[in-house]
């Protein structure tokens, strides 16, 4: 074996000298801690304070909905056929619109979702984004399934996101 | 034979065919948007451009004639760019709305704007604007923004469903298509211009938006509209089926279909009608019940009587297998002679396209399968006759509703101590019924169906039931039916409690302690095999996915009811 060419490693719980008298060591922490108290406070006191991330973030999907009160999105089911986790469903239907097409039925079982964004990234309609929300919080599956009443978001609330989807995309 | 070369390889054609017939005879596809094999040649997409050595320009494919020695280049550089500025002049003015569209998925222009285009577009112009939303027919809805002025349709009218109803107005980029004034996109084959439309211009109003096609499965199987049985293919998702499209079989319907097979053959299958369950009839009213509770009582009723005062009707509507193991069970367990099934004929049907008077899909199968009264026994009028006069007691019906087409046999059936059906839906018949088998349809058994000119084929399932398990099954299966779990909404489909006839009698024959040993459809169909002629050395395999024609056999002319 070539193993005994290699240097006997230095242990790294071998002690020196100063470690084995204990009290400088106590100090050291001691003062760390006292430094510490008078610095300024890093630790957020969720849920009395809340952490708003930036736009990069990815949050729970969501539907942008229009100044008018129609979502954007056309339903052509790309983000369902993306979704490596199967958790989006859409149902298309006729409407009288422009767009002749919109979801009838659009749910995000937010059990099967993985915030991947590959939704987000398929559409062509940029009708589905990843939202700043992050408290999703459920006690039975059946909550767990969004549908449109609680996918719909203004616009106004996403702009963030859309910006940083049109500048870094 | 005579020889041309394409791309450096030697193949052999008939005198007579076209670059592009001896090529798809060869297994290569040039590609084409406006050439189809059943249509005439109109050469106005350019698409299927191709070299030819010595010619001193570039010939389209679907209509020079092949000829000897030629040798036609495909991937010349040539031939490459001239097929991208075709694709470029075709997305010119073909709108960008591929997720709205029906279409995508299946689409032709985006196929080949896959293989055959460049990607860029140098179009930097308004697009053109044309009618969207023309309701072309009943069936059919027309976006004029997306026709690429192939002419199929107006040449599938005029040629294969004869009745010019479609032509091209208009000249240059305003070209459309519309219908002759006063005139409606109506013929009974009118909702195959969907299918051989390349885009989404035409689309089947019936499924508009009704799902994706990469989200369903697709089974083949036998319409069961007519005794033609035209060759389909079954799409459905969530175990629903959505939407029936033709498939090519030259022998029976070629690439088409009609519209009532096409619109009015599958609805029932999910209707609210749907039997669910064996029914029993409890004071008056007709009563969910178990299988074997219901087994047992329609065994126990059939035993109350003679073997003279049963009669048996088989169906046109089952599969040859139903209709075997019922003559099967009539003869053997029954012990009765009084055994036949309805014909269904309707003149008015029928036409000299595709469309048969004979409205069942299994006449001669049932008649192969042996449903026939035997020396001594009736047939349909003596049981009719029998019943009136009080000889016949007990009547078992199978997969069909007697009463549809003749109300008057009501007085008839309510004489009837004892009447059992197989059914899929409750119908007129079941209302006077004792005990209901719920019967599976046709797209929920395996089968065999032999249509008018004798041609054995197959059905296959394509819905689970209680009783059939889409894996187990070695069913057809998206994506979704794969993966989709009892949690989520979109694979919750009904599943329902029903089984093939066969299965139905033979549980109903144990019940009455005779075993009718089958497990499988195959099986019965391999004692069908076994012991009648006309299906000697047949089986699933060898049936495979076009049918088979059947030897000969002496058929007695059909009767009407």
């Amino acid at each position: 074996m070539s193993g005994n060419n290699i240097p006997p490693k230095k242990r790294i719980k071998d002690l020196t000298f100063g470690e084995k008298i204990y009290i400088p060591e106590i100090v050291k922490g001691l003062s760390l801690t006292l430094r510490t108290m008078f610095k300024p406070k890093f630790t957020m006191e969720y849920p009395e304070e809340k952490f708003i991330p930036a736009g990069s973030y990815r949050g729970r999907p969501v539907l942008v909905e229009e100044k008018n009160g129609e979502e954007r999105c056309v339903a052509c089911g790309l983000c369902s056929r993306v979704c490596p986790a199967l958790a989006i469903e859409v149902q298309a239907a006729e409407t009288d619109r422009e767009k002749e097409r919109y979801p009838e039925k659009f749910e995000i079982n937010m059990l099967r979702c993985i915030f991947c964004g590959f939704c987000e990234e398929v559409c062509p309609e940029e009708a589905i984004v990843m939202s700043k929300d992050y408290e999703l919080a459920f006690s039975n599956r059946e909550d767990a399934i969004y549908g449109k009443d609680k996918l719909l978001v203004p616009v106004d609330q996403l702009q963030d996101r859309i910006d940083f989807l049109r500048n870094y995309k | 034979m005579s020889k041309f070369n394409i791309d450096g390889k030697d193949i052999e054609f008939k005198p007579g065919q076209t670059i592009i017939e001896a090529a798809r005879d060869n297994g290569i596809e040039i590609p084409h948007f406006c050439w189809h094999p059943k249509l005439s040649v109109s050469g106005n997409c350019r698409m299927c451009l191709v070299e030819v050595e010595k010619m001193p320009k570039l010939v389209i494919a679907c209509s020079t004639v092949a000829a000897e020695g030629m040798v036609v280049y495909m991937d010349s550089d040539k031939a490459i760019s001239a097929r991208n500025a075709v694709m470029e002049f075709f997305l010119i003015n073909h709108p960008l709305d591929c997720p709205i569209c029906d279409e995508a998925g299946e689409c032709k222009l985006q196929d080949y704007a896959y293989q055959h285009s460049t990607g860029e577009s140098r179009f930097v112009e308004e697009k053109t604007h044309k009618d969207k939303r023309v309701e072309l027919g009943p069936n059919v809805m027309f976006d004029g923004d997306r026709c690429i002025s192939c002419s199929r349709c107006i040449r599938f009218c005029d040629e294969v469903a004869k009745d010019a109803e479609l032509t091209f107005v208009k000249r240059g980029d305003r070209v459309t298509i519309t219908t002759f004034p006063g005139e409606q996109l109506d013929n009974p084959y009118a909702m195959n211009v969907v299918d051989i439309c390349p885009v989404g211009a035409l689309t089947n109003r019936d499924f508009r938006f009704k799902a994706r096609v990469w989200d369903m499965a697709h089974t083949n199987t036998i319409c069961n509209g007519c005794a033609r049985g035209c060759n389909i293919e079954v799409w459905t998702r969530n175990n629903e089926v959505l939407r029936l499209v033709p498939r090519y079989n030259e022998e029976v319907n070629s690439y088409w279909m009609c519209d009532h097979g096409r619109l009015n053959t599958f609805k029932f299958i999910n209707a609210g009608d749907r039997i669910d369950g064996p029914h029993m009839r409890v004071e008056g009213n007709l009563i969910k019940v178990g299988w074997d509770e219901a087994f047992a009582k329609a065994a126990s009723n059939l035993k109350a009587f003679g073997k003279d005062e049963i009669a048996f009707l088989g169906s046109a509507y089952a599969t040859v297998e139903d209709n075997f193991v019922a003559a099967k069970f009539a003869k053997s367990v029954l012990g009765t002679g009084h055994l036949d099934f309805v014909r269904h004929i309707d003149p008015t049907f029928g036409d000299e396209i595709l469309r048969n008077e004979d409205v069942t899909p299994n006449t001669k199968g049932a008649e192969l399968a042996g449903v026939a009264p035997s020396k001594n026994g009736f047939d349909f009028n003596g049981i009719v006759k029998a019943i009136r006069e009080g000889k016949i007691k007990a009547l078992y019906v199978l997969e069909d509703d007697i009463l549809n087409d003749n109300l008057e046999l009501e007085n008839v059936l309510a004489k009837l101590d004892l009447l059992i059906i197989n059914a899929s839906n409750f119908n007129k018949t079941s209302a006077l019924a004792d005990i209901v088998f719920p019967a599976a349809t046709y797209a929920e058994k395996n089968g065999t169906f032999v249509n008018f000119q004798g041609r054995v084929q197959r059905i296959r399932p394509a819905l689970a039931t209680n009783d059939v398990d889409r894996a187990l099954e070695g069913m057809s299966m998206s994506r979704l039916d794969k993966f989709g779990t009892k949690y989520d909404r979109w694979a919750q489909g009904k599943h329902f409690d029903a089984r093939s006839s066969w299965k139905i009698l033979v549980g109903l024959a144990s019940a009455m302690g005779q075993k009718l040993k089958y497990n499988m459809a195959e099986e019965v169909f391999y004692d069908i095999s076994n012991s009648i002629d006309a299906f000697k050395g047949l089986d699933y395999d060898v049936i495979a996915e076009l049918g088979v024609q059947l030897k000969s056999v002496n058929l007695k002319s059909t009767v009407k009811i």
